[in-house]
């Protein structure tokens, strides 16, 4: 292997390479991340509660795959594939995830707050729908400042009742604002099916604020990342999207959820669909060996390891330093008291 | 010296920052076309255009929301809020996010927005158009809180507002809009944080800030025809607030009354009267009283309204209670 793995080394966000083995290999360090987060959790190496994106990987590789380092993304809860798949540094992830002074958020924030404004990744957030608002205003900046840039906002299906939605969707139209609306729709907002939670469908909503709403297998990379490339330079040029992906919440909404309020065999059913599978089927049908495939997952684990263990040798955040973070540092004579 | 109406301050203020830094951006319901439901914008669509000056839809909570991500993504967002009690609607936006997106990335980023907003009564607005929150704000870490009391401090703050790197809640009495004062012909920016003196005495500190300073400059006055002579202290900031200018006042006089016109229960004064209590305490020669709007909403008849909003009546006893 020779492209870079560390995200961050890419020039134009993680995916600039649009081949699916590049996809592929994004797919694979969301999900081992996760999957390590899962086991340090289990251990109580992770402190607070974290959601976890297994399953609704395809979602973030695939769109991100279409945005640049300048494009800006607002995130949620579960947020570390869109923070992965935007370009952020995994070092930085690992040691925010894990409460540390070397992590992005200086141990303040973590899992729920993670954020790298570097690569225009501003923010997962721990309000449902918040991030909306957030990408709205970015896209208002892209457009004042005549950047070309777009911003995203990510959102399960539960965020859909919000109250917020509804004057973002309007305000993103009737500014024609370059803003990419991507919801993720796993059928939950916690451990109530949503189909208990709304009484319309996003297509129907779409329709009311005329903007055009597409639909994608959110568990199937390519689909994602071919639907992005086609809409998102619709949003640079034209003003928001909708692209509404269906998708799998595998895990519970949060680690330690054992997820009894769901049907065993729905459970199951879920690794028929599963992206990386789904994915890796489609490179092998392409004459890509599966060794090579096994090869990228060791890759992936051992960069991991190495974040991981940068993490736990990193001191943990000093308390007069967050103190004096609440403001920024003021010209002299305007210190907050 | 020229004149100067309040509105007109924080309209030259604004066209000042839009003209200084290309970044400023203005945003609310009805700023653009109409210049603002109280007229503060006037004139700055003309002169800035429509991309700087940005009517919205009734959509505060977005408003808001829009303007942290703005901010986050290099704009001055300047956001109009009509009434402060709408801002019951933008309470995600800047508590959640506006506040506390600098100290949860690390410091990665600082969100230079200011929300203003008009508060107050005496203009039989009624219940849900004349609350003073800004206590509220003055609670939440990683805000900070102005209010100013005349036309020349309206411009300095408000100048300083904008330019700060960090979200501020800029908070207007609207019954001083119409207020007109002499102001210098160069209007200084004025620092947050700092109090000014607008009254020496030896008697009594009075801290006050917004339509209060009036209501404490008044009573000063029917004072001293009586043979004392109290200091006013103008707060200007509620959050930072000049705990030590308070404390000088507080050294020279040794006796300390807090008026404010918002509701006097867990209010602003409440936070000045226990530091004062902690760090002061052995300057206090008498209680320490408030002055504030009893525990009620704001009335909308006449006779209620004027017997609800505190009066220099009101501050003069108070002045007598912790002289006696
Ligand atoms: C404003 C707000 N209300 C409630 C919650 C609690 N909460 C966290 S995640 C969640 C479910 C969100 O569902 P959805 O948007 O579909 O995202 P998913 O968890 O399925 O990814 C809820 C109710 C919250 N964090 N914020
Ligand atoms: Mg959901």
């Amino acid at each position: 292997m020779t492209e870079p793995l560390d995200p961050s080394a890419a020039p134009a966000g993680h995916n600039a390479d649009h081949g699916l083995l590049a996809l592929y290999r994004s797919l694979v360090l969301i999900r081992c991340s996760e999957e390590r987060l899962s086991a340090m959790f289990a251990d109580g190496e992770v402190p607070g509660f974290i959601h976890l994106s297994i399953g609704q990987e395809a979602v973030s590789v695939g769109v991100m795959a279409a945005l640049t380092a300048q494009d800006t993304i607002a995130s949620t809860h579960r947020g570390h594939g869109h923070a992965i798949a935007k370009g952020l540094s995994l070092d930085g992830f690992f040691a925010e995830l894990l409460a540390r002074d070397t992590g992005l958020c200086r141990g303040r924030g973590g899992s729920m707050h993670v954020a790298d404004m570097s690569v225009g990744m501003l923010g997962a957030n721990g309000i449902v729908g918040a991030g909306l608002s957030i990408a709205l205003g970015s896209a208002l900046a892209h457009r004042t400042q005549k950047s070309g840039a777009v911003a995203v906002a990510f959102f399960g299906d539960g965020a859909l009742a919000e109250g917020l939605v509804h004057e973002c969707l309007n305000m993103a139209a009737l500014w024609r604002l370059p803003m990419l609306f991507v919801c993720e729709n796993n059928g939950w907002g916690e451990f109530l099916p949503t189909s208990k939670q709304l009484s319309f469908a996003l297509k129907d909503l779409a329709a009311a604020y005329r903007i055009p709403h597409v639909l994608v297998d959110g568990n199937d990379v390519a689909a994602v990342a071919e639907a992005a490339a086609r809409i998102v330079p619709e949003v640079r040029a034209d003003g928001p999207r909708i692209i509404e992906c269906m998708t799998t919440r595998v895990r519970g909404h949060f680690e330690g959820d054992a997820q009894k309020y769901r049907d065993a065999d729905d459970l199951a059913a879920l690794s028929e669909r599963d992206p990386l599978r789904i994915t890796a089927t489609q490179l092998v049908r392409a004459g890509i060996a599966e060794d090579a495939l096994a090869s990228i997952t060791e890759e992936v684990k051992a960069r991991i390891h190495a974040a991981v263990e940068a993490a736990r040798a990193a001191p943990g955040p000093g308390f007069e330093a967050a103190l004096a973070d609440v403001y920024t540092a003021a010209p002299a004579g305007m210190e907050a008291r | 010296m020229p004149e100067l109406r309040y509105l007109k301050a924080i309209n030259l203020a604004l066209a000042d920052a839009m003209a200084a830094d290309p970044s400023v951006i203005l945003i609310g319901e009805d700023v653009s076309e109409a210049g603002g439901a109280f007229g503060a914008s006037r004139g700055l669509r003309e002169r800035f255009g429509a991309e700087r000056i940005v009517d919205t839809p009734i959509s505060e909570a977005a408003i808001a929301g829009a303007a942290v991500g703005a901010a986050l993504s290099g704009l001055r967002p300047v956001v109009e809020i009509m009434f402060m009690d709408f801002t019951t609607l933008v309470m995600d936006a800047m508590v959640n996010q506006a506040a506390k997106a600098r100290f949860m990335f690390g410091g990665q980023s600082s969100v230079p927005m200011v929300l203003r907003t008009p508060h107050g009564g005496g203009l039989g607005a009624g219940p849900q158009h004349s609350q003073c929150l800004e206590a509220w704000f003055a609670h939440v870490p990683g805000l900070k809180v102005v209010c100013p009391s005349d036309p020349a401090s309206a411009y300095g703050l408000l100048r300083a507002a904008i330019a700060d790197p960090d979200p501020v809640v800029f908070v207007e009495n609207k019954a001083l809009y119409a207020m007109k004062a002499e102001v210098p012909a160069e209007l200084p920016i004025i620092p947050l944080g700092q109090a000014a003196t607008l009254r020496e005495g030896r008697d009594v500190s009075i801290i006050a800030y917004g339509a209060a300073v009036h209501t404490a400059l008044a009573a000063a006055s029917q004072l001293a025809g009586e043979g004392v002579e109290a200091e006013i202290l103008d707060l200007r900031s509620i959050q930072p607030w000049d705990e030590q200018a308070v404390l000088r006042s507080l050294a020279k006089t040794h006796r300390l009354v807090v008026v404010h016109e918002a509701v006097e229960a867990f209010g602003v004064g409440a936070e000045i009267v226990a530091r004062m209590a902690d760090i002061g305490f052995d300057e206090l020669d008498g209680p320490i009283v408030r002055v504030g709007a009893p525990f009620m909403p704001v009335p909308f008849s006449k006779g209620l309204e004027t017997a609800y909003l505190p009066s220099a009546e009101r501050v003069v006893q108070a002045v007598r209670r912790t002289l006696a």
